[in-house]
C-alpha cells in the first residue's frame, strides 16, 4: 500500500490518509484482518506528527473501516467493500440529482441528458 | 492524556526583559515545538524548566513533581541537549562520556555504544575536532542513554545544514516510537517542526501567543493576497497583520474558512506555514 501526502493540498493531512486507506481497501490492496502499521511507525514513515496519524485512524475506526485492539494494533475490519460501495453509490446519486435539477433548469429533456451521459460513459471506457 | 510538564503562571524578570505569566502543558508521549523570535524568552523558559535559574513566581511540575523540590529525581529522567557546546574540548568522546555517566543511576552503556556506532562518531577524537553536526549527535547520544522520559532540546537545529536536520528528524522519529517519551524543543527553524511536532507553543516578547495542536494551527491560519481595494476598515479587522506593497497586500488570518467566504473569487487564499504565522504575528502591520 502506498500513502502519498501532499502538503499543498487543501485537504488536511489526516483526511488524505483516510481517503487513501479507504481506496486501498476498495482496490483490495488491503483485506479484512490485515494489520496496519502502528500510528507511531506510520508517522515516522510519512514524516508527519503522531497526532495526525492518530486522528486518521480514529476517523477510520469511527466509520467502521478498521478496528483497534489495545496493545496489539489496528486491523482492517470485515465487510468493508460493501460499505464503501454503498457510500460511493449514495454519492453518485447525490451528484446525479444535482445534474437532474440543473438539466431541468435548462429545459433539457431526459433523452438529451441520456445521450450526453452515454457519450461520456463510452468515452471514458 | 496526562501531562509530563505543567507550567503555571511562570514569571521571571530581568532588567530589560520579563517572561510574563507563562502557562502551558506538554502532554505525555507528544512532541512539542517551542517557537518564537530571538529574545522572546525560549531559552529563559527552558532554563527555568531545568532549574538552572531562579524564577520570580509560578509553578513548574515535571512528571507530576515540583521541579524545585524534586530537582534531582526529575533530572534522572530528563535528557537535555543544549544549543551551545558544554563539553571539555580537550577530552575525547569516551572520556567525556565517563564524566557524565556517573550522574545517572540508570545509564545504559550498550545503548551509548549503539548510538556512537549509528551516529558514526569517532570515539577517540578530541571533542574540539568534531564538526557542529557531530557535536550535536554526541549531545544527543549522551542525552539518550539513561532511559529519559523527557527530552528537552534548546535550538538543536540552529547552525546545522538541511541534510543533517533531516537526519536529526529521523533520529527523533525513532525516539518517539516509544510512546512514553516526550520531546520538547525550541527552535526558530520552523520547517523541521512542521513535520514532527504534535503541539506548537509560540511565545513573543515573554508572552504566550498560543499553545495548541499543530493541525489546528495549520488548518485554521491562512494567507490572503489580493489587490489593495479589498482592504477596508471591516476587512482589515479580519487579519492578524497586513503587509502592503505597491502591488497589493498579503495578510494573515486566523480563520481561513471565513476568509474564503469573505474574499470568495477575489484574491488568493492559501494555508499559512508556521513561518508565516511567526513573521506576521511578530512583525505587525507594514
Amino acid at each position: 500500500m502506498n500513502i502519498i501526502i501532499s502538503n499543498s493540498s487543501q485537504n488536511p493531512i489526516y483526511e488524505q490518509i483516510v481517503t487513501q486507506i479507504k481506496t486501498a481497501i476498495m482496490k483490495e490492496e488491503l483485506s479484512a484482518g490485515d494489520a496496519l502499521p502502528s500510528i507511531r511507525l506510520l508517522a515516522k514513515e510519512i514524516q508527519i506528527s503522531v497526532i495526525t496519524t492518530k486522528r486518521a485512524y480514529e476517523e477510520l475506526e469511527r466509520e467502521g473501516f478498521i478496528e483497534t485492539v489495545p496493545g496489539k494494533g489496528s486491523y482492517v475490519s470485515g465487510q468493508n467493500k460493501d460499505l464503501i460501495r454503498e457510500k460511493r453509490l449514495t454519492s453518485i446519486e447525490d451528484k446525479l440529482a444535482e445534474v437532474t435539477t440543473e438539466s431541468k433548469l435548462l429545459n433539457l429533456s431526459l433523452e438529451e441528458l441520456q445521450s450526453m451521459l452515454s457519450l461520456l460513459y463510452n468515452e471514458e471506457n | 492524556m496526562d501531562n509530563i510538564v505543567e507550567i503555571k503562571n511562570l514569571t521571571k524578570s530581568y532588567k530589560d526583559f520579563t517572561l510574563d505569566n507563562l502557562s502551558f502543558n506538554v502532554p505525555r508521549g507528544s512532541v512539542m515545538g517551542f517557537i518564537g523570535p530571538n529574545g522572546s524568552g525560549k531559552s529563559t523558559t527552558i532554563k527555568l524548566i531545568m532549574n538552572l535559574i531562579k524564577r520570580n513566581s509560578g509553578d513548574i511540575n515535571i512528571f507530576g513533581l515540583d521541579n524545585l523540590k524534586h530537582n534531582k529525581e526529575i533530572k534522572q529522567k530528563i535528557g537535555f541537549v543544549y544549543d551551545e557546546n558544554y563539553f571539555y574540548e580537550e577530552l575525547n568522546i569516551l572520556e567525556m562520556k565517563n564524566i557524565i555517566k556517573p550522574f545517572y543511576k540508570s545509564w545504559n552503556n550498550n545503548l551509548f555504544e549503539k548510538y556512537i556506532k549509528e551516529f558514526e562518531l569517532p570515539k577517540k577524537n578530541k571533542i574540539k575536532t568534531l564538526s557542529k553536526g557531530m557535536k550535536m549527535k554526541l549531545s544527543l547520544a549522551l542525552a539518550l542513554c539513561h532511559n529519559a522520559e523527557l527530552i528537552i532540546m534548546d535550538e538543536p537545529t540552529s547552525g546545522l545544514d538541511p541534510v543533517f536536520r533531516s537526519e536529526l528528524l529521523d533520529i527523533l522519529y525513532n525516539i518517539i516510537q516509544d510512546e512514553n517519551v516526550s520531546i520538547f524543543f525550541s527552535t526558530h527553524i520552523t520547517t523541521d517542526l512542521e513535520k514532527i511536532a504534535d503541539y506548537i507553543t509560540f511565545i513573543n516578547k515573554g508572552k504566550l501567543v498560543f499553545s495548541q495542536t499543530k493541525d489546528e494551527i495549520i488548518d485554521n491560519y491562512g494567507l490572503v493576497r489580493g489587490s489593495k481595494d479589498l482592504l477596508d476598515n471591516d476587512t482589515r479587522g479580519e487579519f492578524v497583520s497586513i503587509k502592503e506593497t505597491g502591488f497589493g497586500f498579503e495578510a494573515l488570518t486566523k480563520d481561513i474558512l471565513r476568509a474564503r467566504q469573505l474574499f470568495k473569487g477575489k484574491g488568493v487564499i492559501e494555508k499559512a506555514s508556521l513561518e508565516d504565522i511567526m513573521v506576521y504575528t511578530v512583525r505587525g502591520n507594514v
